[in-house]
């Protein structure tokens, strides 16, 4: 295991390039962030958590609509079609689903 | 706009996507951290917006206000028990708009070199294999919800082989794809290889064929 990180940390800091290293840290760093804002939730918010995590997820919107121009109109307009379907959807769910919860 | 002010924005986002979930974490706080959600994603959205190319700025408002009529329309009229498997066929949404987002930045490739291109055909082909994976796997998963189909798990008795072998086709599909468009990658001067270089952008068959691999598999 510590082997097997040492040689990709090796390859990578030998042959990435600078972008691929930035993008790098932010993925590691935001996965100890990930692990740990979400370890203590209580269990009666894990399907909203479930909702909420999906709708942030569809930031692959974004992907879409850089792509947009006007060589490629098709496959981005459906990309960011869906993923704005599965945005609003999903935050309007996770909202109907934490007014059940007001006291 | 500046370059410098979007990732600013990007920085901004990400900080609160990363407060929505902390807000979620307990119930006094889960409603701030669902709008701690939302405007986070509304900044993400405008700083791209004004980023973007503006000739087709208005194709892309228009897709996303049919986008967002559709979503309230539907998580509006669902019902309180339906929920889970709402939340599962968004989710696959978000598989299927990864898939188009991995083959539209293949087609739309520029020219890179060296560990550049390994890093790009590397992303492309684990987007679309993952994004693939997700769009069937959430289908299925709203089906299983539904009754559509049992909830028993599917044992055929070679299940495990079965599924070794279709792992290893998506690997042979996703090394295809990194050798075919990237042979520069590992040759130093293009000059020999460049019968290799030619980005037939029209070669859609190997799409398939991953997109079927990772489908199956589900």
């Amino acid at each position: 295991m510590l082997v097997t990180i040492i040689t990709l940390g090796g390859f990578i800091g030998f042959g990435g390039s600078s972008t691929l290293i930035s993008h790098l840290t932010v993925f590691v760093l935001a996965c100890f962030v990930g692990y740990m804002v979400i370890w203590n939730v209580t269990p009666s918010l894990h399907t909203p958590l479930m909702s909420v995590t999906n709708a942030i997820s569809g930031i692959i919107v974004i992907g879409g609509m850089i792509h947009l121009s006007e060589k490629q109109i098709l496959l981005p307009a459906i990309a960011v079609l869906i993923a704005t379907i599965n945005i609003v959807g999903g935050f309007l769910v996770t909202h109907r689903m934490l007014v059940m919860f007001k006291k | 706009m500046p370059e410098g002010i979007i990732t600013v924005a990007y920085i901004l986002s990400g900080a609160l996507f990363i407060l929505s979930l902390r807000g979620l974490s307990h119930q006094e706080t889960a409603r701030k951290g669902n709008l701690y959600g939302i405007l986070g994603m509304i900044i993400a959205i405008s700083a791209t917006l004004f980023a973007g190319n503006t000739n087709t700025l208005w194709i892309l408002i228009a897709v996303m206000i049919t986008g967002g009529v559709i979503g309230l329309v539907v998580a509006r009229r669902v019902a309180m028990t339906e929920m889970p498997e709402l939340v599962a066929i968004l989710h696959s949404f978000v598989g299927a708009s990864a898939v188009l987002v991995g083959i539209v930045s293949h087609l739309e490739q520029e020219t890179k070199i060296g560990s550049e291109l390994i890093i790009h055909q590397i992303e492309i082909v684990l987007g679309v294999f993952i994004g693939a994976y997700t769009f069937t796997g959430s289908v299925i998963a709203f089906l299983k919800l539904r009754g559509s189909i049992s909830g028993k798990p599917l044992t055929m008795p070679l299940r495990h082989q079965l599924d070794l072998l279709l792992l290893f086709s998506a690997g042979i599909c996703g090394f295809w794809v990194f050798f075919r468009y990237s042979a520069t990658a590992y040759s130093a001067s293009c000059n020999n290889f460049h019968c290799w270089t030619s980005r037939d952008s029209h070669d859609y068959g190997n799409w398939w064929c991953r997109y079927a691999c990772s489908g199956f598999h589900a």
